[in-house]
């Protein structure tokens, strides 16, 4: 897919999962806007993966160390055709497999998150064993930057350098708030990059709801041999829904008909700029 | 019984050693613990196979799954006291909800480690580790039993927390030539007065109490409970039924371990009365293993006292 189709197709998916958790009225708006972008990326051009053979042996690995922020994966996966769109109707349904965080009884799902702090390690695993065998496939996992409090997130940062595992890119959608508002406030984390860089890690910086960025940043990897990669995507919280965009409260608000409405309009009416510059191209 | 001076952490690495020639999916993790966990041979031996992962137990645990995830068999060697406290929300959501393939081996288990105190002591692991969903839980109770659970545990497909002791202990089978089946009781002596059931290296205690009770004419039937989560519960309502009493005895806390676990069948099927033989609700006192269990009457001696004030009530 081209950038401007890839562009199109995030914000159907913002769509689509605002859609879904005003109909379930519940979940975690705010991040899963935050990383639709990012999931963009991966799932339609940069992860090696099939939809109709989910278990596919090389496939590329994907952990949400973020876990809450499911409801994007949900309807990527969704459109991707590794379950009927229609199970998105379930989400957070009495005995739904959608459910609030990952779930490995859904095709395409890894590993079941939610507790934070537990990707990291997971994908250290992952990444060591393909090292260990010599497969190729590669392990992206996809953090919080609220949950980079979690201290086993730095056991296996040191790991993953101690392993040389350049096969394993973190991904931390660095939106700057948690639920109780700025991370730096909470807890700080800065200086960040430098931190990983200490651990060892390749860092690259992208803003990380600009697709064309975030698809440079993974077609790049590994730029040094021997080093697992840390992407610092900068994101906006909440991002392409206005009202939404950095106010820690929508970190789990939902929205009500009339902000639904809102937020519809403004996906569609970027959707119909971004479409009617495809045709005058 | 005879003397015996091989550590059954020791026999896990043998055993591991001689079954990763040809499979190759075996690996072991350690937790700067090759040492402690007798892991050592493993390592200079299958360094393909073996993960230093430094004193960060629950980057041990996370790690674990996603090697399990890729279709290797990671045998997690770490102190009892840290794997399973320190991992257990690993244990819970990495292994036990997303159904990998980890095994889970504490070692220096229960008070193993008498004179470092609390910190070190792993009393309260079998109440925590039963609690976790689909999670299997077993002490062997010797060297023989040791090689047995190992072997088994390589074609086991499902998490397990496994629990060991640091020092040699007697042996209570003569040779590994019997059935070892997880989650099925051995019945290592038959009797009619009263049932005693064990696990781990309080086996070797329950049958010593056997011996000296059959000398004051009380028969018992002695139950090896080495597996005990999935429980053997037909075992435990045909002791009951068939014997009247029933004791336990765990290097554990009295609450939430094999007492518990065994009474919680026992009223709910065939209420007979009980003993739980353990350690009580307190930081375990500083001690060799053998004094640390007088201290709190893990003996055959006050194991027959018990028998008797039960049998004759």
């Amino acid at each position: 897919m081209d950038i401007r189709a890839l562009k199109i197709k995030a914000a159907q998916i913002r769509m689509d999962l605002l859609t879904m958790i005003h109909r379930a009225q519940t979940g975690h708006t705010g991040g899963s806007l935050s990383n639709t972008d990012i999931l963009t990326a991966l799932y339609y051009e940069v992860m090696n993966i099939d939809p109709s053979n989910p278990n596919l042996e090389d496939r590329d690995r994907f952990v949400a160390s973020k876990g809450h922020s499911v409801e994007s994966l949900w309807c990527i996966l969704a459109d991707r055709g590794f379950f009927p769109k229609e199970e998105l109707e379930t989400y957070s349904q009495f005995g739904t497999r959608l459910i609030g965080h990952p779930n490995n009884k859904v095709p395409g799902i890894e590993m079941n998150t939610g507790a934070l702090g537990h990707g990291l390690p997971i994908s250290v695993g992952m990444a060591l064993a393909a090292k260990r065998d010599g497969r190729p496939y590669r392990v992206f996992c996809l953090m919080g930057d609220g949950e980079l409090a979690e201290g086993s997130n730095w056991e296996a940062a040191m790991a993953g350098s101690h392993y040389k595992l350049d096969n394993l890119i973190g991904i931390v959608d660095r939106n700057g708030l948690q639920i109780s508002g700025s991370t730096e406030e909470v807890m700080g984390l800065e200086p960040l990059e430098e931190k990983w860089a200490a651990f060892g890690w390749h860092v690259v910086s992208v803003d990380g709801n600009d697709i064309e960025q975030l698809l440079a940043a993974f077609r790049s990897v590994p730029e040094v041999s021997g080093r697992p990669t840390l992407i610092m995507a900068n994101t906006v919280k909440g991002k392409g829904v206005s009202f939404a965009e950095n106010v820690p409260g929508w970190h789990h608000h939902v929205p009500n008909d009339e902000q639904l409405k809102l937020a519809l309009a403004e996906l569609s009416s970027y959707i119909d700029q971004l479409s009617l510059k495809g045709q005058v191209k | 019984m005879t003397m015996n001076t091989i550590p059954n952490r020791q026999v896990i690495c043998d055993t591991l050693l001689e079954l990763a020639e040809n499979d190759k999916d075996i690996m072991v993790l350690a937790s700067d613990s090759r040492g402690s966990a007798a892991m050592a041979p493993f390592a200079n031996k299958y360094p393909q196979q073996f993960v230093e992962v430094g004193i960060a137990e629950q980057n041990i645990v996370g790690m674990s799954a996603g090697l399990a995830h890729s279709g290797k068999k990671p045998f997690v060697t770490s102190p009892a006291c840290f794997l399973s406290m320190r991992s257990i929300e690993q244990i819970k959501v990495d292994v036990a909800y997303s159904a990998t393939n980890v095994k889970l081996i504490g070692i220096s288990g229960g008070i193993s480690y008498g004179a470092l105190g609390m910190s070190h002591h792993s009393v309260q692991d079998i109440a925590v580790a039963r609690a976790i969903p689909g999670l299997a839980v077993i002490l062997p109770a010797d060297r023989h039993e040791t090689k047995k659970m190992t072997e088994a545990l390589v074609n086991y497909e499902g998490g397990v927390y496994a629990r060991i002791g640091r020092n040699p202990v007697a042996d209570v089978y003569e040779s590994d030539e019997y059935d070892f089946e997880i989650g099925k009781a051995v019945t290592m002596k038959d009797g009619s007065d009263l049932t005693i059931i064990a696990a781990g290296e309080t086996v070797r205690i329950a049958l010593g109490a056997a011996e000296a009770l059959a000398n004051d004419g009380v028969t018992c039937r002695v139950l090896n409970m080495h597996t005990i989560k999935p429980l053997d519960e037909a075992a435990i309502i045909a002791a009951a039924a068939e014997t009247g009493h029933i004791i336990t005895v765990e290097e554990h806390s009295i609450y939430g371990g094999l007492g518990a676990a065994v009474a919680e069948v026992v009223v709910q099927n065939a209420p007979v009365p009980m003993k739980v033989v353990g350690i009580p609700d307190e930081p375990a006192i500083a001690g060799k293993t053998a004094e640390v269990f007088r201290h709190y009457g893990i003996t055959a001696d006050h194991i027959k006292q018990l028998a008797l004030e039960l049998i004759n009530k």
